[in-house]
Formats: C-alpha cells, sequence, structure tokens
C-alpha cells in the first residue's frame, strides 16, 4: 500500500508537519510540504490520536430499527472514532461467546471502526448469575470490558465475585451506578424542579452509593472497577478520594453531562430524558474539573439511539438515552477546549489513550509518535456547524442538540492507516 | 391565553377573571334554563386516560351548558401499553376537528407535551396530569374559598389555607400552591417529611410537619386524599398512625377558628385522612366544590374558546383574553 501524507497537520495543534502514514503506521513526521506519497490536505487542521468510546449501544442483535454496528460505525467515524466498545444490553443480551463473536464479526465487515463487544457482567444482566465471563474473554472478540449497563450489579456479593474472576484475563468492570430502590420508577435528576414537574426523582445519592461500595469492594479485593457515565459532583468526590487512597478506580463522563442541565427537562421533551438524568449545573463543574484533573479518566458517549416512537410520546413513556457519537468531540471542545480546561494533549489522553488502556485496546490509543498505529482523528476547530439529526449518519435522530451550533468539525479519520472519513464524509 | 396546562399559566388578573365569569355562570346555572349557545359548533373532546367518573361529568356538563358538543374518549394505556399511543390519538383528535381537549394522564406533562408537539391546533386543558398538575381543581377550591370567606368577589389577599397530606403525590396540592399564592393566600403545606417532595423549601409557602400547630391559625384547610398503600412504600408506619397524626378528626375539628372551612378534592378515604364527623358537618364545603367545578370549568372553556373563531388553526397564536 502506497503511502500517505497527512499535509501539513498540528500534532496536538502543535507546528505543523507532515505524517506520513505507511503499513499502518505512522512511519514519519516529515517537514511540512516534503512529506512523499498520496496527498490528503490537512493544512493547518489538528490532529488527535483516533478517538476510543469505552460506551456506546449499537442495538444490534435486536433493535436495528435503532442503530446496527454498520450504522452506529459509520456514526462513530464521521465523530472522529477508530475504535468504540458495543454495549451488551442486546437482544439476545451479549452474554456468550457466541453473541460477543457475533457483534465483533459484524463490526469487522463494516471494517470502519475497532467495534469491541463488551460482554454482561450476569446472565441476560439480572444480576444473579455469572456470564461466561472467561468464554467471552478467551473468543474471537476478546472481551475485557464487562458491564450489565443499564442495570447495575446491585448485589454485593455478585459484584465482589466479578470484580476478582475478571483479573484471570486482566478484565475491568464496568458499573452502571443506580441503587435501583432509591430510583423506582425515577424520571429526572432529583431537585427542586423535580418536586415541581411531579417527575419522581433520580437522587445523587443512588448513583454516589453505589460508587463509594464499588470502590471499597475494588480496593478489599485488589481488583480494576470503571465507573460508567459519572454524573454528579459527590461521584466525582468519592472517585477523587479512591484514587488518592490507591485504589484502582477509573471513570468516564458522558458529552452530554459535561453540557446539559436538568432545566431542558422543563418543557417535558424526551429528548432530554437520559440514564443517569442530566443533573444541576454544579454537578455539570463538578464533573468538567474532574475530567480535567483526570479525576474522571474518560469521556465515553454512551450513544444510546432510538426508534423515533420512543421519544415522540410522554415523558414518562419516553426511552431514556441520547445519540452522541458524532457530536463528542464538538461538545468536549466546547467544555473543555475553549474554555481551557483541556489542551490537545489532553483531548488525546481523555478521548483516546485513557480509554484504549482502559479497556486494553491493542493498536489503539498509541498517540501519533513514529511507530504508533496510524489511527488518527483530524479536526477543524474553528469550523462551527449546526447538528441537524436528519444529516446523521445514526439510524436514529434523537439527538438533544438539534439546531444548536457546535464548534469543530472532524475533517479527515484515519482507520489503521485507512481513510474512513475525508472531508467530513465516509470515504 | 391558549392553553391550561398549569396554574402557573394564571396571572393574578385571569385568576380572579375566571372566578369572575364562574360568577356570573353560577347565577346562570340556578335558573331552569341551564344552556348557553356560546360554544355552539364548538367541539370538546374529553380525552381521559385515568378513571375520574366525577372530573369527566363536571368537564361534560359544563361544555354542555355552553352547548358544545363533547365527546368522551376513554383511553387506556399509553405507547409502552398496548394501546394507541397519545401522538396518534391526538393526529384523531384533530382530524375530528377538536377546539378543545380536556386530558387526563397519568404521566406528569403529558398535558404539555399534547400542546406544544405540534399535534393538535386546538386548546389544551390539564384535567390532571400525574403528580404534576390539576389547574381547574385548584381554581375551584379558590372559588369556593372566595364565596365563603372573601364575599366572593376579588382576589384572597392575607387567607391563610393549610393543605394537609400527601403533597408529594397530590397534582392538587402543586396547582393550589401556585393558584393561592398568586391570588395572594399564604399556603401551609402540613404532611411527614416523607411526604413532602424534595427542594419544598423553594415553593412559594410555608410548612409544616405538625397539624396541631397549624389548626388554630387558619381560615381553610384542605385535607388531600392519603391512600392507606403509601405505608408498603415506608412513607408512613401505618393507616392508623398516620390519622393520629394528620388526620381531621372532631376534637381537631373543633380547634379550628369559627369560620373556617374544611374542603377536599375526592374522593375522601373517611377514616383515613378525614373522619366522617368532620366530612358530614357543616364546615366541610364538598358538595359546594362539586358544585363550583362545573362553573369554573365553564368559566375556563368560555374563556379559551369563547373569544376564538371556530378551528383557529394558527399553531401558538395566543388569544386574547376578554370576558
Ligand atoms: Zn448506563
Amino acid at each position: 500500500m502506497a503511502a500517505l501524507v497527512l499535509r501539513g497537520v498540528r500534532p496536538y495543534g502543535e507546528a505543523p508537519v507532515d505524517l506520513v502514514v505507511a503499513e499502518g503506521q505512522i512511519v514519519e513526521h516529515a517537514q511540512a510540504g516534503r512529506g512523499y506519497g498520496e496527498v490528503i490536505d490537512a493544512d493547518g487542521l489538528i490532529a488527535l490520536p483516533g478517538l476510543v468510546d469505552l460506551h456506546a449501544h449499537l442495538r444490534e442483535p435486536g433493535k436495528e430499527d435503532a442503530e446496527t454496528v454498520l450504522t452506529g460505525s459509520q456514526a462513530a467515524a464521521l465523530g472522529g472514532f477508530t475504535a468504540v466498545h458495543a454495549m451488551a444490553n442486546t437482544d439476545p443480551v451479549a452474554d456468550t461467546a457466541g453473541v460477543v463473536e457475533q457483534v465483533w464479526r459484524l463490526g469487522q465487515r463494516a471494517g470502519l471502526v475497532d467495534v469491541r463487544p463488551v460482554g454482561a457482567v450476569t446472565v441476560g444482566l439480572a444480576g444473579r448469575q455469572l456470564a461466561e465471563l472467561g468464554a467471552m474473554a478467551a473468543s474471537a472478540a476478546s472481551v475485557r470490558v464487562f458491564s450489565d449497563d443499564g442495570q447495575c450489579v446491585f448485589d454485593p456479593l455478585v459484584m465482589r465475585r466479578a470484580l476478582e474472576y475478571v483479573r484471570a484475563f486482566d478484565g475491568v468492570i464496568a458499573q452502571h451506578a443506580q441503587e435501583p430502590r432509591l430510583t423506582e420508577g425515577a424520571q429526572m435528576n432529583e431537585s427542586v424542579l423535580s418536586g415541581q414537574l411531579g417527575l419522581t426523582g433520580w437522587p445523587a445519592v443512588a448513583e454516589e452509593s453505589i460508587i463509594a461500595r464499588d470502590v471499597l469492594l475494588a480496593g478489599h479485593t485488589g481488583s480494576r472497577l470503571h465507573v460508567c457515565h459519572v454524573s454528579t459532583a459527590g461521584s466525582v468526590e468519592v472517585i477523587r478520594w479512591a484514587k488518592a487512597r490507591g485504589i484502582d478506580v477509573t471513570a468516564e463522563v458522558t458529552p452530554h453531562h459535561l453540557v446539559l442541565t436538568d432545566e431542558l427537562v422543563r418543557g417535558y421533551d424526551p429528548l432530554f430524558k437520559v440514564n443517569p438524568p442530566l443533573r444541576s449545573a454544579e454537578d455539570v463543574q463538578a464533573l468538567r474539573q474532574g475530567l480535567a484533573d483526570g479525576t474522571i479518566d474518560a469521556v465515553a458517549t454512551d450513544h444510546a439511539p432510538h426508534a423515533k416512537e420512543a421519544k415522540d410520546c410522554e415523558w414518562s413513556a419516553a426511552a431514556f438515552g441520547m445519540i452522541g457519537l458524532e457530536t463528542a468531540l464538538s461538545v468536549v471542545i466546547e467544555t473543555m477546549v475553549f474554555p481551557g480546561l483541556l489542551d490537545w494533549h489532553g483531548v488525546g489522553d481523555r478521548m483516546s489513550a485513557s480509554p484504549a488502556r482502559i479497556g486494553r485496546v491493542h493498536g489503539q490509543g498509541q498517540g501519533l509518535d513514529v511507530g504508533a498505529g496510524a489511527n488518527v482523528c483530524i479536526v477543524d476547530p474553528q469550523a462551527r456547524w449546526e447538528a441537524d439529526p436528519a444529516l446523521m449518519a445514526s439510524k436514529s435522530q434523537n439527538t438533544p442538540y438539534a439546531g444548536r451550533s457546535l464548534p469543530g468539525k472532524v475533517v479527515h479519520v484515519l482507520h489503521a492507516g485507512r481513510p474512513t472519513v475525508l472531508d467530513g464524509r465516509l470515504a | 391565553m391558549r392553553h391550561l396546562l398549569s396554574a402557573a399559566d394564571l396571572g393574578h388578573d385571569e385568576a380572579v377573571m375566571v372566578m369572575d365569569t364562574a360568577s356570573q355562570f353560577g347565577s346562570i346555572a340556578d335558573r331552569t334554563v341551564k344552556k348557553l349557545p356560546t360554544l355552539r359548533g364548538r367541539t370538546v373532546v374529553n380525552l381521559f386516560y385515568e378513571d375520574s367518573t366525577r372530573t369527566r361529568i363536571s368537564f361534560e356538563l359544563a361544555a354542555k351548558r355552553l352547548s358544545a358538543d363533547v365527546i368522551n374518549f376513554a383511553a387506556k394505556g399509553s405507547s409502552v401499553a398496548k394501546g394507541e399511543s397519545l401522538k396518534d390519538t391526538a393526529l384523531t383528535l384533530e382530524a375530528m376537528g377538536a377546539d378543545a381537549v380536556v386530558i387526563r394522564h397519568g404521566s406528569s406533562g403529558a398535558p404539555h407535551r399534547l400542546a406544544h408537539a405540534g399535534w393538535i391546533s386546538g386548546s389544551v386543558i390539564n384535567a390532571g396530569d400525574g403528580t404534576h398538575e390539576h389547574p381547574t381543581q385548584a381554581l375551584l377550591d379558590a372559588y369556593t374559598m372566595r364565596k365563603a370567606l372573601c364575599g366572593g368577589k376579588g382576589d384572597l389577599a392575607g387567607l391563610r389555607v393549610a393543605i394537609v397530606g400527601d403533597i408529594l403525590h397530590s397534582r392538587v396540592a402543586r396547582s393550589n400552591v401556585l393558584l393561592l399564592r398568586t391570588l395572594g393566600a399564604d399556603v401551609t403545606l402540613v404532611a411527614p417529611p416523607t411526604l413532602l417532595p424534595h427542594g419544598v423549601q423553594a415553593w412559594p409557602c410555608r410548612t409544616s410537619m405538625h397539624l396541631d400547630d397549624v389548626l388554630g391559625e387558619v381560615d381553610a384547610i384542605m385535607m388531600l386524599r392519603v391512600q392507606s398503600e403509601r405505608m408498603q412504600d415506608s412513607y408512613f408506619p401505618t393507616a392508623h398512625e398516620y390519622s393520629q397524626r394528620y388526620g381531621l378528626d372532631a376534637s381537631r375539628l373543633a380547634r379550628l377558628a369559627d369560620r373556617a372551612i374544611v374542603l377536599h378534592p375526592g374522593p375522601m378515604n373517611r377514616g383515613m385522612e378525614i373522619s366522617a364527623v368532620v366530612a358530614d358537618s357543616g364546615r366541610a364545603v364538598m358538595v359546594d366544590q362539586v358544585t363550583n367545578g362545573v362553573i369554573v370549568r365553564m368559566a375556563v372553556l368560555y374563556l379559551l374558546l369563547g373569544a376564538r373563531g371556530p378551528r383557529d388553526v394558527r399553531p401558538d397564536a395566543d388569544m386574547p383574553v376578554s370576558a
């Protein structure tokens, strides 16, 4: 394969170079204009390592009307991703080697990003009996991240055993932290507003108490824990405390929890219904700070596509979730880069290196040095664009940003040395 | 005003105007000829997702007394259940030419959604949504208090009102707090802490955990229905303990000021939040509440629909209010 030259690109916003790619690797940082090979114009644009998402719902098998591995991969590529973890709450649930291999093969066939299936922690996400964790780890999909996402692994004994068991193959339990009894019928963040709107509250303590329990369990057993979609200031505090104690815990935050607040629920538009719910402005600030100082390790989309009818209804009947793959980087630029909370190296760490390390994703998150795998996201940080659900690649349109002007446009993406996106379109 | 979704939709003057209009209808209702031609040719749909015969009949009577055509649409479930979705039902009602949809729904915000999702062009009247609001109930309560305690005119400035019981799950309480405050009354919510909503401190009212502390200082006391099943969810230990601490019985009734009245939105749970002796006493105004419910709803329908041409389909065109 001939060499590709990303001409005039600025790695992490630094001085322009020609990034030369061959055989799926970055082979040279040549002087700008001097690289040899097939040229892709990237003059003045910023190069980041290909983004890695720890948390997406690709809905296949079972809900192909909302998303497929192919359409989800397309959305991911257009969002600058080169690897995506596909959550296990499909139908059938990804709780066997057979299902995770099926999802993995669908990802291979789509060929746009590394699709990394997440295995369920318990059979059927029911929280009682461990799923065949070892078989999923040993399968062609080589699962390393296990999660009952959508459900909390609530039983403390099951959680303890799972944390311990996956150590045999360097796995991690990614917990959806939601105390089930405290959130029965919960519809939105418990706040003054939930009381006024008459919507059952989802209190912050229901998240924080599970995280507190889990970090103590992880510390006690010497296991690795990952906390999904941290949404409250208190959760950030608990994780900060745990890390200071040397507990092996990592955490992710979604783009929407970095920018949207529960005030949006006032109009009862189910586009803003998500789990965990949108929180207060104070929570948003604490999450940004936590992401900036590294308490929160990664941004993960929790991309949750839903067919139109699941949102075209009254609030309580609507499904939880919003799509996010195609807007994630823009939201991080708006909330973290522009205010000076993260530089481009920081973005590369939180959206590529850290999630790849947490998920043990080989060939991803290696940065942009010579010798790294050629997974590259080229972004124009100055370009602004208006989010239009009809123009998105995702099969579903439940974006909370419709009509909103967002900064930062993904221009080109290389996945394993091959262009998947050129000039903002699928290659 | 185009819709009535929340008691907060009504400003002071609008709320007084609704009551004044109701008062005029009240004098008509006392006559033998009870029908007015005001809404002839208009279609009012009662879209009820919850069984509430008393509220539906009240709206039905109100619409018929204004000569509107009334369609009762008893819907079941929601888009998650087997039934037709709210959207499809709305589109059907729109195609049938509904000028107003009176909706009762178990989901908080469903009337808001119906009014603003672009599915229908008519007016939406919230007849109770989930644990959110029930604005016409608040209007009839305010009307009843005004008639009994304020000479039947003006607002409720300075009136002291206690609302007692399951505030957390009560749409009646939410609408009453908003409307009574708008009309100048001082409201105290009385409940065990488990049945007060999170963040109630931010509401425009006082709260108390002790019924006995407020009895002597109120002009009107509204007892809310409390379901004894709430004890299964640990809101209180037993029905007996609840009624001991928060129920209105004869001895507590005796401690109310002489002119104070007792309201209840119904249906009553006799022996739980209110004793039979109190419910049947001369201080209880539940029968007046029912009577006033009809004329208040007539006023709401009249003010929302009366000044608009039939099937004014301008989306979100605000109707100038006039009596
Ligand atoms: Zn989750």
